[in-house]
């Protein structure tokens, strides 16, 4: 348990009111370690994600951050443990993420500046530290996210998260607004930085390619439950469950076109028969 | 008539003064060929298939030795002449599907229109039409769907209803920006199949952009690669990415290979 950074243990989750959105899932996350979240939209990857936050409501089973059992931390405790930054969040969209009316460098230090406040200098030398680990120029800090390029927006959100170092960065979708060249920047970036800091990812995405690059270990999401778990090259080229055969299998490549209408067809007969037994 | 190219473009160049945005693209598109545009945002990808449907944001200028759709000069059509081409003959699916909709009309009500326009149906057969659209588009559920407004859709939703809406059109040149990036892979598999479907059944003509390297190999022929508003490597999708000779076609095929699926299936095939 305590060399977890993260881990859900048979989990069911959900919001105020409402049905659950997961059952029963159970994910472990050690530190330093990089596992990818696949599966299709509302499956629950980013209620997996959230739970890791605090920001759902734990109806069985057990949710634990960095040793803390999250479904015990309310009201002042709750917000302690966000202030401390443990974990940190990367969504998609970086242009909703970032407050268009503040330089980004306060952006980039907002969560500092919550958790008590710095010398000016010392304030501007980590932002600009932090600016520079994600390759951007530090007199960057001066701009609003409303004149610099997408990419460039997504490295500031990025810089945002690790300014605080976090464990745990959880990246929903972060290179899916990207083009290729700003993906691969993203991507890269990830890698190093992971490599550098130590820190352990959780990586949403429906781009298995980017999937397949930067994590160690893959968790398929079936409607709210984890179908698959393994290493990221067995789950993406010997997948086990009919709906990872389903997902991995429609992608093309290069050399080869994803699995045709027939072909699809049949695993998804046998993901029917698999959810009936 | 049927050797007259679809789409003719040639020298097309877009300058927002001094600057130059496109800077001399040529591209000629056959009746039923799918051509794949590659580059990054800034490369002119967009402006050159925005130019084709005469939606260039204003302030920006556009020259071109010829621009032609089946032979008629494009710039030569009225603003309401544009309007009995651009939706109907020459479709598009761009990013960001929730601007293309009436937010005030179910998304049902808004094919079926079109349909009912566009393919001569009754309201009933319509319906049956719409609702059989969004089924082969991969979204479950498509009879509520039809019944649903666009803001309770998600985007991966809305997307799928809007190349519906371009399909239903029947349009001869479908123009595709990223149409499949925001959706998963078995998703993705269900709208590729409806557009190579209607590649056989009607011809329909696809200029398809995309930063998947792997999609475009399935879905088309041939591949422009831009950079800098200039093709900088032209020819059939097999030749261009199995042996790219422009160094930023290179960076891309290694790209992918880096954070693509083919990496680790060649591994797989290496162990066997």
């Amino acid at each position: 348990m305590s060399d977890l950074i993260a881990e859900l243990r048979d989990a069911t989750v959900g919001y105020h009111r409402g049905t659950p959105v997961l059952k029963g899932v159970t994910l472990r996350i050690a530190p330093g370690e990089s596992v990818g979240l696949i599966g299709e939209t509302g499956s629950g990857k980013t209620t997996i994600a959230r739970s890791l936050l605090g920001l759902t409501r734990v109806l069985a089973g057990e949710v634990a951050v960095d040793g803390r059992d999250l479904a015990r931390l309310r009201g002042r405790s709750l917000r302690a443990f966000r202030r401390e930054g443990v974990v940190q969040y990367v969504f998609q969209d970086p242009l909703r993420s970032l407050d268009p009316d503040i330089p980004v460098g306060d952006s980039v230090a907002e969560g500092l500046d919550v958790r008590g406040r710095l010398e000016r200098s010392d304030r501007a030398t980590r932002i600009a530290d932090a600016l520079h680990a994600v390759g951007l120029d530090p007199a960057l800090a001066a701009r609003r996210p409303g004149d610099i390029s997408g990419g460039q927006r997504q490295r500031i959100a990025l810089a945002r998260a690790l300014i605080l170092e976090p464990r745990l960065l959880i990246l929903d979708e972060p290179v899916s607004a990207l083009d290729a060249a700003n993906r691969v920047h993203v991507l890269d970036l990830l890698r190093l930085s992971a490599g550098e800091r130590g820190f352990a990812q959780l990586f949403i995405s429906h781009d298995l390619g980017s999937v397949a690059g930067v994590t160690d270990r893959i968790a398929v999401v079936y409607r709210g439950r984890i179908v698959e778990d393994g290493p990221t090259a067995q789950v993406l080229t010997r997948p086990q469950h009919p709906y990872t055969r389903l997902l991995v299998e429609s992608a093309p490549t290069l050399d080869a076109a994803g699995a045709d209408r027939a072909h699809r067809a049949r695993l998804r007969a046998e993901i029917a028969e698999h959810s009936a037994a | 008539m049927t050797d007259l190219p679809l789409l003719e473009i040639h020298d097309l160049r877009i300058a927002s003064g001094a600057s130059q945005l496109v800077g001399g693209v040529d591209l000629v598109l056959r009746r039923g060929e799918s051509v794949g545009i590659v580059g990054e945002s800034g490369s002119g990808k967009s402006l050159t298939c925005r130019s084709v449907l005469g939606i260039v944001p204003e302030g920006l200028e556009v020259s071109a030795a010829r621009l032609a759709f089946q032979g008629t000069d494009l710039r030569s059509l009225s603003e309401r002449a544009w309007r009995g081409v651009r939706g109907s003959r020459i479709g598009a699916v761009f990013q960001d599907p929730a601007s293309y909709l009436n937010p005030s009309l179910t998304v049902g009500r808004q094919l079926a229109e079109v349909l009912r326009v566009k393919q001569g149906h009754t309201r009933g057969t319509a319906r049956t039409e719409a609702i059989d659209l969004l089924d082969r588009l991969g979204l479950r559920d498509p009879a509520r769907v039809f019944t649903r407004y666009p803001h309770e859709l998600s985007g991966g939703m809305l997307q799928r209803v809007l190349i519906a809406v371009a399909i239903a059109e029947g349009p001869d040149l479908l123009i595709a920006d990223e149409p499949t990036t925001a959706l998963d892979a078995t998703v993705q598999a269900e709208v590729l199949d409806v557009l190579a479907d209607l590649r056989r059944s009607s011809g329909l003509t696809l200029l398809f952009v995309s930063h998947d390297l792997a999609v475009i190999t399935q879905v088309c022929d041939r591949v422009l690669v831009m950079r800098d508003g200039v093709v900088v490597e032209e020819g059939a999708v097999t030749d261009v990415l199995r042996a790219p000779r422009h160094p930023y076609t290179q960076s891309l095929l290694a790209a992918h290979r880096e954070y693509g699926l083919d990496r680790l299936r060649q591994q797989e095939v290496a162990h066997v």
